[in-house]
């Protein structure tokens, strides 16, 4: 089994955590992965993270809601058995649109909420009875954990920098992969 | 300090010179002769319906006059007797003859009221911001100043208008001012307490007074708090504006129905005041956007950033919706229960209306909706003006939507008189806006909420 090493750099404090990532983006190593016990406001953009696309499924998957509901509903209220309800005119969904109005705004919204959620959730592989991908416990309670991957046998000069940006503590880690 | 440029002084006069030219071309071409007006609907019928002219006319008499629910005056006697043709027509040549000659009046009215609606929803904005101190809108807050400075002339003129259209015009734009109508209509009588021209004017003034005091002591207040050494002026400008928006949230409710709704005065709508509210409160948040960009793109406004911009493109977008949902809510209730006493409002719409009715969903919905729901476009100066523009056209044709077909029926157009009335009215808007802007610096320097405004970053 191959395996390589990172080293996992410690802070206590999301201002310093944000003026180290900024350093280590500058000298040009790759931060594999920041944990943090909360969202840092702006530590994606400090990072180089590409932005989410999230909202644009969500436009498309209520795009989707909006066509079941209509096609639905032209099926089941106009085409197949076209009754006459308390005297709405039932001959085109045109013309009954405004009583369809609120089931395919609900179906828009429903679909647009939940199959964005579960995008989010594939997307970032989270599920039931998966196990945590922690690497110390401390990240979910009041640390900041900055993960710079090794190669090139550049460890040395790594964790020289990391001393300057404030780290409380510096680990060399094996990963096994 | 702002200055108004030559070019827009002399761009706001012969906006209102070209429109002053346009209000009084459209009003002496709007008497016409019984005889005319019976020539023109002779042509009319021969043009559109051929043969079947008399079959024509009568049903055509019936429908507008019910619909309009102003037939004691001039239908329905006359059309009892069916056989009287002549009597009828007679009827109905009068009341088309009524309808041409309300078309100026009408036109000025809805000019009037939605430069007047912009700076009443920027006013009802502005409050709202100071009360909720809101962190991100300092910055604007002399923009906004600037805009509620039309509210006093704009209100007067649209009161002035509406009693002047009663006392020295032939009732032109509400029949519940016309004694001979209140004499044949039982259900107007049962209102009259509430309608009637003298209560109709003490209400009016009580609305504008109340809101002109707010703005005058909130506009004291914020000036005095730039060279001030204690925030006392701002606490006093939090307090009058809680309150203000208690009284606007009445006054404004009553003004919808004496404004607006009151053309239809066989017509109600509980939630009418909301929904005009919402009309404003989106065309005045626009107008906001689109001074704030055009002064910001002469230099005048270094500190408003692209978030500001973003932040209104947000309310503007998230306004039009809330627009939207009293429109349909409005609309659908009545549509679904098809009460004929309160269906026929939607009717005469949709039937005369039908282009500006609908039309005015995809301009106040699905346009906002699609343009400005991207993030990124929200920040772009030129896309928000585009998207502003078509919603400032959109809440035009929705007041267009809800005085004309009370007062001219199915002879609207938008011509001469209506496009003559926009111009006059833009061009003192923009006057009266642009010169009150130059009246103070337009940076509010001592709100304690500045600083936090000035680095407002989403």
């Amino acid at each position: 089994m191959e395996s390589s090493k990172v080293i996992h750099a410690i802070y206590t404090d999301d201002d310093i955590l944000m003026a180290a990532v900024k350093d280590v983006r500058v000298a040009k190593y790759h931060i594999d992965e920041v944990y943090t016990p909360f969202p840092v406001h702006g530590l994606d953009k400090a990072m180089g993270l590409a932005p989410t696309r999230l909202a644009i499924t969500a436009f498309i998957y209520g795009c989707i809601g909006l066509t079941v509901a209509t096609l639905m509903m032209n099926f089941i209220m106009i085409e197949d058995w076209p009754q006459d309800i308390g005297g709405k005119p039932s001959f085109s969904y045109l013309e009954n649109l405004p009583a369809f109005v609120p089931i395919m705004f609900e179906l828009t919204v429903f679909f647009a909420a939940h199959l964005m959620v579960i995008t989010f959730y594939l997307r970032s592989r989270i599920w039931p009875f998966k196990d945590a991908e922690n690497p110390d416990p401390r990240t979910t309670d009041d640390h900041f954990l900055m993960e710079i991957s090794v190669d090139n046998n550049n460890e040395y000069a790594i964790t020289e920098l990391l001393k300057t940006t404030g780290a409380v503590e510096i680990n060399l880690v094996d990963k096994a992969h | 300090m702002y200055t108004l440029s030559n070019k827009l002084r002399t761009f706001s006069f012969a906006l209102i010179i070209l429109g002053f030219i346009g209000v009084v071309y459209g009003f002496m071409s709007s008497h016409k002769s019984l005889d005319e007006v019976k020539t023109m609907l002779a042509t009319e019928a021969a043009h559109h319906e051929g043969g079947g002219h008399e079959v024509a006319q009568a049903t055509h008499a019936d429908d507008t006059h019910e619909v309009h629910g102003e037939a004691p005056a001039h239908g329905e006697n006359a059309h009892a007797e069916a056989d009287a043709h002549d009597a009828h027509g007679d009827a109905h040549a009068e009341h088309v003859q009524h309808q041409i000659a309300n078309r100026p009046w009408s036109a000025l009215y809805v000019a009037a009221f939605f430069f007047m609606m912009i700076a009443l929803g920027v006013l009802a904005f502005y409050a709202i911001q100071i009360a909720a101190q809101a962190g991100w809108s300092p910055v604007l807050f002399r923009v906004m100043e600037g805009i509620t400075a039309y509210l006093l002339p704009g209100a007067v003129i649209v009161l002035l208008i509406a009693v002047a259209s009663g006392t020295i015009g032939h009732y032109n734009i509400f029949v519940w001012m016309d004694p001979e109508v209140v004499a044949h209509d039982k259900l107007i009588q049962g209102k009259a307490g509430w309608l009637n021209i003298g209560w109709f004017a003490v209400r009016g003034l009580v609305f504008i007074a109340g809101w002109s005091a707010y703005r005058y002591f909130s506009r004291k207040f914020s000036l005095a708090q730039d060279n001030a050494d204690d925030n006392s002026n701002f606490k006093k400008n939090f307090r009058i504006s809680a309150g203000f928006l208690v009284f606007f949230i009445y006054t404004e409710s009553i003004m919808s129905w004496d404004w607006i709704m009151s053309v239809d005065p066989h017509w109600f709508s509980t939630l009418f005041g909301w929904y005009v509210f919402a009309s404003m409160f989106v065309s005045g948040i626009t107008v906001i956007a689109l001074i704030t960009i055009y002064l910001k793109s002469k230099g005048y406004l270094e500190l408003v950033n692209d978030s500001h911009i973003h932040d209104l493109a947000k309310f503007m977008f998230g306004i039009s919706v809330f627009w939207t949902y009293l429109w349909f809510s409005q609309f659908m209730l009545i549509w679904y229960s098809n009460i004929p006493e309160e269906v026929t409002y939607f009717i005469t719409r949709i039937e005369d209306y039908n282009l500006p009715f609908f039309g005015m969903v995809v301009l106040n919905f699905l346009f906002p909706l699609l343009i400005l729901m991207n993030s990124d476009y929200k920040r772009i100066p030129w896309f928000i003006v585009m998207a502003g523009v078509v919603i400032l056209f959109g809440h035009y044709i929705d007041i267009f939507n809800m005085i004309m077909p009370a007062t001219v029926g199915d002879r609207w157009s938008i011509g001469i008189p209506e496009i003559s009335s926009i111009l006059l009215f833009a061009g003192l808007f923009i006057f009266v806006v642009f010169t009150a802007l130059t009246k103070a610096p337009l940076h509010a320097k001592r709100n304690p909420l500045m600083k936090e405004s000035e680095h407002f970053h989403y």
